[in-house]
């Protein structure tokens, strides 16, 4: 019976996509419910196939199927995201690279929101979602809640990310930094990621374990918050419901504040407590010790949650934003320096009593050198926000260097680290295909990091005193114009940077592949071994 | 008083004042006296039921471990 309404759903959500094409009014929205269309077609015709067949029995096991599409779906995109980076990094660099024939769709304004939600939503969110159903079926010793909720929320997820880039490719943009994409596609997302908190909330809620572990708990924080933080800066009118464009609630400075509340704590929920959850769970896991202090980890929670949420302020310093609400949001910025260093202490102190391992385990070397970064951008953020220092450093690259040492640093190398750790697990592999390649990924990436992110250091530093400098008439003495020339070696040297991340980032994908489809498989775990 | 100074005025006041002792209250519950070996067994979650999960069995059998 349910396999029919199913069947009616499908089919009404496609032939609805269908008039939504006919009467599109732009070519972004057009697409979008064309592709709408094909997948909700694809699954009725499939649907009509196995209606009314057995279902098998359901199974005991943990839920993996869903973990390894997510690791998958995170290396592809991984790949996407950087290739993308590095070559708008040259088309910066090189402007004749925004080729003629493909102005208004590969140019660099329309490439640039592409590559950070590639990175962020799609590389971050996938590895993110597939740990923490890793994550959480582990600690707490039970099956993913809910059946294939699970795979709806992976399949839907990767709906939302194609139905976001085409439309960025094709203008669809409501202008909100990392909130790009418009109305439908946000309202869809909302639904998954509803479905994605069931799902989380409903396994805790089975749990064996008395207590929930700590990992769970980032990854909670991350769910809620992000679904509170989507809602609220996304609450737009869509002008036609056959078009893609949307008219914001908010207007003005309130605007400008919800927008950098949600921004900041999309750094501060999806790349820091998710990304968080991550190191909590696999640094102990590699270092096969447990976390340094559990205290610690419960009081970094807890303070990471009560500060982040006002930070965001300091993204709008010197505007139209009243004084106060800016000087709150660099308090609590300076704040958070000590939450973020305990957690550094505590992912690093994890390895006291096996420091070796850093020697002769790359993977390990790789989560600490991510917590590491952790901890610089997180002593390098704080003090940005104070006012002084923003005057200079605001609008120049230095922000942009900061966010990659971050991103590429702390979400990227934890995220290596992760699937260098589940795939031989996933797959039942007794080892990684060859550790020598996952030396080669660490130091092509770290190096990648350091070009990268000095280079914006010396490029962002020059050109905030290149702008404010004046003569001794009090004229300025450089135009915008000259600031860009004189960045042009430091433009060349990050897009090098970029190309040894992606270098890296292929390098990690072969040795996965090779690892699944070449390396023997792992004994037969011992029987009934105690746990404890 | 419109809603905007209602709001503002209960955020710097009481929901401060709550906050800061919501905070320091788990503070105090983390560092309670004889709270270690608790901690201790949650520290070590992640080393047990890698490869499947709970079954009632086991769970009597960590029952009767834990007491």
């Amino acid at each position: 019976m349910w396999d029919y309404f199913k069947l009616a759903i499908l089919g009404l959500i496609a032939l609805f996509a269908a008039i939504a094409a006919n009467y599109a009014r732009d070519v972004a929205y057009l697409v979008n419910a064309l592709t709408i269309m094909l997948v909700a077609g694809g699954m009725f015709l499939w649907m009509v196939r196995t209606a009314g067949d057995e279902k098998p029995a359901p199974e005991t096991g943990y839920m993996d199927g869903v973990v390894r599409a997510g690791v998958i779906a995170t290396c592809f995109w991984g790949v996407v995201g950087f290739a993308v980076g590095t070559f708008i990094a040259f088309q910066l660099a090189f402007p004749s690279l925004n080729f003629e024939w493909a102005e208004g769709y590969a140019n660099f304004g329309r490439l640039r929101p592409l590559h950070t939600s590639a990175v962020i939503f799609a590389f971050g969110g996938n590895a993110l979602i597939c740990t923490s159903f890793y994550v959480v079926q582990r600690t707490s010793a039970a099956r993913l809640w809910g059946g294939n909720t699970a795979w709806f929320v992976f399949w839907g997820f990767q709906l939302f990310i194609v139905l976001a880039a085409t439309g960025y490719l094709l203008g669809a943009t409501q202008s909100k930094e990392y909130a790009e994409p418009e109305w439908y596609v946000d309202w869809w997302l909302t639904v998954v990621w509803l479905a994605y908190l069931a799902v989380f909330m409903g396994t805790i809620l089975n749990r064996k374990e008395k207590h929930i572990y700590v990992a769970n708990w980032f990854y909670l924080s991350f769910i809620v918050t992000v679904a509170m933080l989507h809602v609220v800066n996304n609450l737009s009118i869509p002008v036609s419901i056959f078009g893609s464009k949307s008219v914001q609630v908010f207007a003005g400075v309130q605007d400008a504040m919800t927008q950098w509340w949600y921004g900041h704590n999309a750094v501060g929920f999806f790349l820091t407590a998710g990304f968080l959850g991550m190191m909590y769970y696999f640094v102990p896991k590699q270092a096969e010790r447990p976390v340094y202090s559990y205290k610690l980890s419960i009081i970094h929670f807890w303070a990471l949650i009560f500060l982040y949420i006002w930070a965001g302020p300091h993204h709008l310093h010197y505007t139209a934003l009243p004084d106060w609400a800016s000087t709150l949001g660099m308090v609590f910025s300076i704040m958070l320096w000590m939450p973020s260093w305990g957690g550094m202490i505590n992912g690093l102190m994890t390895l006291s009593g096996a420091w070796d391992k850093l020697r002769t385990d790359p993977i390990i070397r790789m989560m600490v050198v991510s917590v590491g970064f952790y901890g610089m951008s997180t002593f390098e953020g704080p003090m940005m926000s104070i006012k002084a220092v923003n005057s200079l450093s605001h609008y120049t690259d230095w922000t942009i260097g900061h966010v990659h040492s971050g991103a590429l640093g702390w979400n990227g190398m934890i995220t290596f680290g992760a699937l260098y750790f589940l795939v031989p697990k996933l797959w039942n592999r007794e080892r990684l295909y060859s550790l020598s390649m996952v030396s080669w990924h660490f130091w092509l990436a770290t190096i990648g990091i350091v070009l990268y992110a000095s280079a914006m250091w010396v490029s962002g530093i020059m050109e905030g005193l290149m702008w404010r400098e004046v003569d001794a008439q009090g004229f300025l003495v450089n135009s915008f114009a000259d600031t860009v020339a004189a960045k042009f070696p430091m433009y060349v040297v990050r897009g090098l940077g970029g190309v040894l991340y992606v270098a890296g980032a292929v390098i990690m994908c072969y040795n996965l592949w090779k690892t699944v489809t070449s390396v023997s498989a792992a004994a037969e775990a011992p029987v009934a071994a105690p746990a404890e | 008083m419109d809603m905007y100074s209602i709001t503002r005025q209960f955020a710097d006041s009481w929901a401060l004042l709550f906050l800061t002792l919501f905070f320091v209250g788990v503070v105090v519950w983390v560092f309670r006296p004889g709270s270690t070996p608790g901690h201790k067994e949650s520290a070590n979650i992640p080393f047990q039921h890698e490869d499947k999960p709970a079954s009632d069995a086991d769970d009597a059998h960590i029952k009767e471990a834990r007491t």
